[in-house]
């Protein structure tokens, strides 16, 4: 049987009809089309498919779309505000944080929540904030740089 | 990885829940944060005809004193809760340690301490540290409520002493008296993995350094937690001068016999208990007698 849900993402309202086994990944790419979450292993493993929901960071291929009924989500597109890029996405461009970016988007969200907690996180804090997202172009030196540069833009 | 369809329901009490698990019985399956359950059944592992989504029941996430002495937790209260708790890393490291051992930050985010229990997976992190903390399960059912006793909930692999139409409700932590210390610690390949091996122990201290109560549980290295009690009878009643922390862990490591498997084999796991067992006793002996400041692990 289908589940009407009601998901508010990135400040607009969505109602829709969804089988329960619908992971909330396919929900917001597929049936949404908001394409900047990525798929990687939909294993709960890889990270690319983090998004914030009611506050936290989570894998939305690890969460039923129904479960998300009445919630609120934001994913990447949410970021940049009237064409201008959020402080971490402008940090991890200018400090070359990513090579293929196929991560990026989960890298991100993590990155936002982690900031979101934790103002002034240390390199180590930051290693741990991230351990949940790989990057397989072992670049994670410059995304602990990016997200220490884009914590200082925030704080200014 | 898509799973086969299933019904989905949404109680909004406890009440609600049980007369679905009454009505669905074999074909019914709880879930909380779904962290474990999602996944096998994605892996087509698991399949469950009616899943009965628990998160929506109010008032089952928290952490709080109880009067007699002691902590109750909701078994909605999330990983990330308790490793975040000051009330819990002040009284009961050894379970703020488990708790930010588990998985990543956003499965800390969704999954529960009642999930991880009720799924009894040999090498999840609470089940040892419950065992060492000898912490109380109430769990409610059709005919009222019952409390089991940690050692005796978890009864094989994947298996725990649950009625099909009962619920963990709350975990109960014993007060803890003055001079008590604890620590978990684990083993794992990379960070976020499944222990190879883990220990939890709890030493309570009289006046004069004698160890007053001792408790040593082996996490992973067989289908539930293992009491190495001979090691723990090593140290009860013993002065602290008197005692020498690698017989113990030696000790310790021959209440297991883990198995070989591709994480690793059965004699690095026995060898492994006894680095970790003596490491995890000075942590919590050191706590115990509250030198300084305490050490930070590594998860």
């Amino acid at each position: 049987m289908k589940h009407k849900i009601k998901v508010k993402v990135n400040g607009t309202v969505y109602e829709n009809e969804v089988e329960p086994r619908l992971l909330l990944v396919h929900f917001i790419r597929d049936v949404l089309g908001l394409k900047g979450t990525h798929i990687g292993c939909v294993a709960s493993k890889c990270g690319a498919c983090t998004v914030i929901y009611n506050g936290m960071s989570v894998k939305s291929c690890t969460m039923f779309a129904v479960q998300a009924d009445g919630g609120e989500i934001l994913s990447i597109e949410g970021l940049a505000k009237n064409g201008q890029l959020h402080p971490l996405q402008e940090a991890f461009w200018e400090n070359h944080a990513l090579q293929c970016g196929y991560c990026t988007p989960g890298m991100i969200m993590s990155a936002y929540s982690l900031l979101e907690t934790n103002s002034k996180p240390t390199e180590k804090e930051i290693r741990k904030g991230i351990s949940g997202n790989l990057c397989r172009c072992t670049g994670y030196v410059n995304i602990v740089k990016a997200i220490e540069n884009a914590a200082e833009r925030l704080n200014k | 990885m898509i799973p086969k369809n299933f019904e989905y329901f949404v109680p909004h009490s406890i009440d609600e829940a049980i007369s679905l698990l009454e009505k669905y019985g074999e074909d019914a399956k709880l879930m909380a944060g779904g962290q474990s359950l999602i996944p096998l059944m994605k892996l087509g592992l698991g399949f469950f005809k009616n899943i009965i989504s628990i998160e929506r029941i109010p008032n089952l996430s928290y952490i709080k004193e109880i009067k007699e002495g002691g902590v109750a937790i909701g078994n909605l209260t999330t990983h990330s809760m308790i490793e975040n708790s000051d009330l819990i890393k002040s009284k009961y490291p050894l379970l703020a340690e488990a708790a930010s051992a588990i998985a990543d930050v956003q499965v800390r985010n969704r999954g529960t301490i009642g999930g991880n229990l009720c799924h009894a997976e040999p090498a999840a992190d609470y089940p040892p540290v419950m065992v060492a903390l000898d912490a109380k399960f109430k769990v409610i059912g059709p005919k009222g409520e019952r409390t089991i006793k940690a050692g005796d909930f978890i009864t094989d692999i994947f298996t725990t002493n649950l009625e099909y139409n009962e619920i963990l409700k709350e975990i109960i932590l014993p007060i803890v008296p003055p001079k008590t210390g604890g620590a978990y610690l684990r083993l794992c390949k990379r960070s976020g993995d499944s222990a190879i091996i883990s220990v939890a122990s709890v030493i309570t201290l009289d006046d004069k350094n004698n160890c007053e109560t001792v408790n040593i549980t082996l996490g992973a290295v067989g289908p539930i937690p293992i009491k190495a009690e001979l090691a723990e009878r090593m140290l009860l009643g013993k002065n602290l001068n008197e005692i020498r922390l690698s017989d113990i862990s030696e000790k310790a490591s021959e209440a297991a016999e883990p198995n070989s498997d591709i994480h690793a084999s059965k004699e690095y796991r026995k060898d492994m208990i006894k680095v970790f067992t003596k490491k995890c006793l000075e942590l919590a002996i050191n706590r115990a007698r509250g030198d300084g400041i305490q050490n930070e692990t590594q998860n």
